[in-house]
């Protein structure tokens, strides 16, 4: 129940291809998310996989069956849009009981649905309000509320927490992963923030330009991605890639060094610069370091604090074995 | 800033607007008023003094007053039927996408340029005129005995041509209300199994509910008012002399100021009364 497969999926836009051939397979159960920079087609996918948007050619199997040219409604997936799409003049329980009152559910049965909904998502006190009197986290849950009552066979989300404030995101974030626990259904996730994806997703697909550019566990992706694109969008702060002398005396076009994994001191190391701007976090420490003659500023992250001011010098030394080589063609060298 | 002495001053500076308003709408309002109560006829003796309620009385108690407020109320329950509902349904079409769309909306919306008198002659000459009109062409080519519209049909004649007057107006504000509906809530209705026809009543519709109110008003407002139309089609006749009408009549036609003043005030009440069932009914709509 709720396996999807892209099978050399394309989609144009006039004459702008925005999505080249394509294939993914997302297993039953599994919970992925798209992630990549604005405008690489994330969302036109997940729209593809609603049926929102026509594919161009290819092929979509939803549980093995055809699903290419089934209507949106028929597909047995659930979305949750970036601007929420409640309904505005209905009340939060109608607007939860809309799916069922389309798919003519029975009244008691219906009621039970809305209950069950309510109480898993803290929204009891609120069936009577519009949406207009709701809060920017009550609305998103009203909108989880209203897909979770069609038990579909996935559920597909937008950019849903785009909108909410930093701790609001957080909270949502963790709410999202345990319904995902407890109801065990896939749920495909589209988001621009790396966080997101790295702290929710069973599998990250890493878009760019339509292109996927890598598919793995969280995990996976950050240890060993499988070209510069993914190594620097994966990870924060962003890791360093260095291009050059420096990364011809590792045999490499480019080299890569997450700054969680360069080593600090004030008196030696391998290569010297001078402290930029320092980020102080209280449990970290991102320091932006300059002139090393490297190419790029460096940035280096140190558990805890230390004491440094703007312009002193600084000693890095890069731990070689968590260093990442690249080719000219920006891929990975094992 | 609204400190003591900037509001006194803002009160100053807005005097003469206000006055001015206030004259313009009080000085005509108490000469209707003092009229109503006087004999006055200007070609057959001029002013004969204070008569009390009797052209009050006068007026409810001609045989064409009910007959007229009848034609009144059926002119602007008609018109505001035909432009909301082809109000919306344009509305819908001119909001999909189109070549040509920019001409065809200022097409669309042309009649609305058009002087009632100029349309209403042009209904009367080009398209309902029983002998040379597009009609009675249109029903000669399938063997059909051509109507003669403003006499046999003149109410519905009446009604169509004011409808064809006001729809772009109708049809304006409600494609302005249907672009601003998020694009998303369709989808979204859509995903969760609505088909087309339940998405327009559950969303769209509800959507426009503002809009179709303001659209209500505004148009009641001046159709309640309706006249040049009637001028030069019928001339009151056949049934459509409506309440504006009849008061024109009394004053000019049969020369009696008192009378026609009178009538004037039963307008104004009938106006509140239409407007106090329409708040009832569709002012909810406006509450944020």
């Amino acid at each position: 129940m709720g396996q999807i497969k892209l099978n050399q999926v394309t989609k144009s836009f006039g004459e702008v291809q925005v999505i080249p051939p394509l294939d993914l397979t997302i297993e039953d159960g599994e919970f992925t998310v798209f992630v990549g920079p604005s405008g690489c087609g994330k969302s036109t996918l997940l729209r593809l996989i609603a049926g929102l948007e026509d594919i161009t050619s290819g092929h979509i199997e939803i549980d093995g069956a055809d699903a290419t040219n089934v209507p949106p409604a028929k597909r047995g997936l659930a979305m949750v849009f970036q601007s929420y799409a409640l309904y505005p003049h209905m009340s939060v329980r109608k607007n939860i009981a809309f799916p069922m009152k389309m798919a003519a559910v029975p009244e008691d049965e219906q009621n039970r649905r809305i209950e069950a909904a309510a109480k898993a998502l803290n929204l009891t006190d609120y069936l009577d309000r519009k949406p207009g009197q709701l809060s920017g986290g009550q609305r998103q849950r009203v909108a989880i509320g209203r897909s979770i009552v069609r038990e579909p066979s996935a559920f597909l989300f937008d950019e849903p927490l785009s909108n909410l404030d930093a701790a609001l995101r957080v909270g949502m974030r963790l709410e999202i992963s345990e319904l995902h626990e407890r109801l065990k259904t896939t749920m495909i996730y589209v988001t621009h923030d790396q966080v997101e994806a790295m702290t929710m997703a069973d599998k990250i697909v890493v878009l760019r330009a339509g292109f996927i550019e890598q598919v793995g566990s969280p995990l996976e992706l950050y240890h060993s991605p499988r070209n510069e694109f993914v190594a620097g969008f994966i990870g924060s702060p962003k890791m360093n890639l260095i291009k050059g002398p420096e990364a011809e005396k590792h045999g490499a076009s480019t080299i890569g060094i997450r700054p969680e994994h360069t080593d600090v001191s004030m008196s030696e190391g391998m290569w010297e610069g001078r402290v930029g701007v320092a980020e102080h976090l209280g449990s970290d420490t991102f320091i932006h370091v300059h002139d090393t003659g490297l190419g790029d500023m460096i940035t280096v992250r140190i558990t805890g604090d230390i004491q440094v001011k703007h312009g002193d010098a600084i000693y890095l030394t890069p731990q070689l074995d968590k260093l990442h080589k690249f080719d000219a063609q920006g891929l990975r060298m094992e | 800033m609204a400190t003591q002495h900037s509001r006194s001053a803002a009160r100053i500076m807005m005097a003469p607007a206000v006055i001015l308003l206030l004259g313009w709408m009080l000085v005509p309002l108490i000469m209707t008023l003092m009229f109503s109560f006087k004999q006055y006829l200007p070609l057959r003796g001029g002013d004969l003094g204070w008569v009390g309620f009797d052209n009050y009385v006068r007026f409810v108690s001609s045989s064409a007053f009910w007959p007229s407020v009848v034609a009144t109320l059926t002119i602007v329950g008609g018109v505001l039927l035909i432009t909301v509902v082809f109000g919306i349904l344009l509305a819908i079409l001119l909001n999909q996408p189109m070549w040509g769309q920019g001409i065809v909306r200022i097409l669309v919306i042309a009649p609305f340029f058009v002087m009632p008198t100029v349309s209403a002659l042009v209904w009367k000459n080009m398209f309902m005129d029983p002998v040379n009109g597009l009609f009675a062409h249109l029903w000669k080519f399938f063997g059909a005995e051509p109507i003669a519209w403003l006499s046999e049909a003149s109410m519905p004649s009446i009604v169509m041509i004011v409808s064809w007057q006001w729809l772009p107006f109708a049809t304006l504000i409600l494609l302005t209300a249907i672009q601003s509906l998020d694009s998303e809530q369709l989808e979204a209705a859509e995903m969760d199994g609505a088909p087309p026809i339940k998405r327009f009543a559950y969303i769209t519709l509800p959507h426009l509910g503002r809009a179709i109110t303001i659209v209500i008003l505004i148009q009641t407002i001046f159709l309640l008012a309706v006249f040049a139309e009637i001028f030069v089609t019928t001339g009151g006749a056949f049934g459509t002399r409506t309440l504006t009408y009849l008061i024109f009549q009394r004053v000019l036609e049969s020369q009696n100021v008192g009378l026609g003043s009178a009538g004037g005030v039963y307008a104004i009440i009938l106006a509140n009364i239409v407007a106090i069932f329409l708040m009832r009914i569709v002012g909810k709509n406006l509450d944020a």
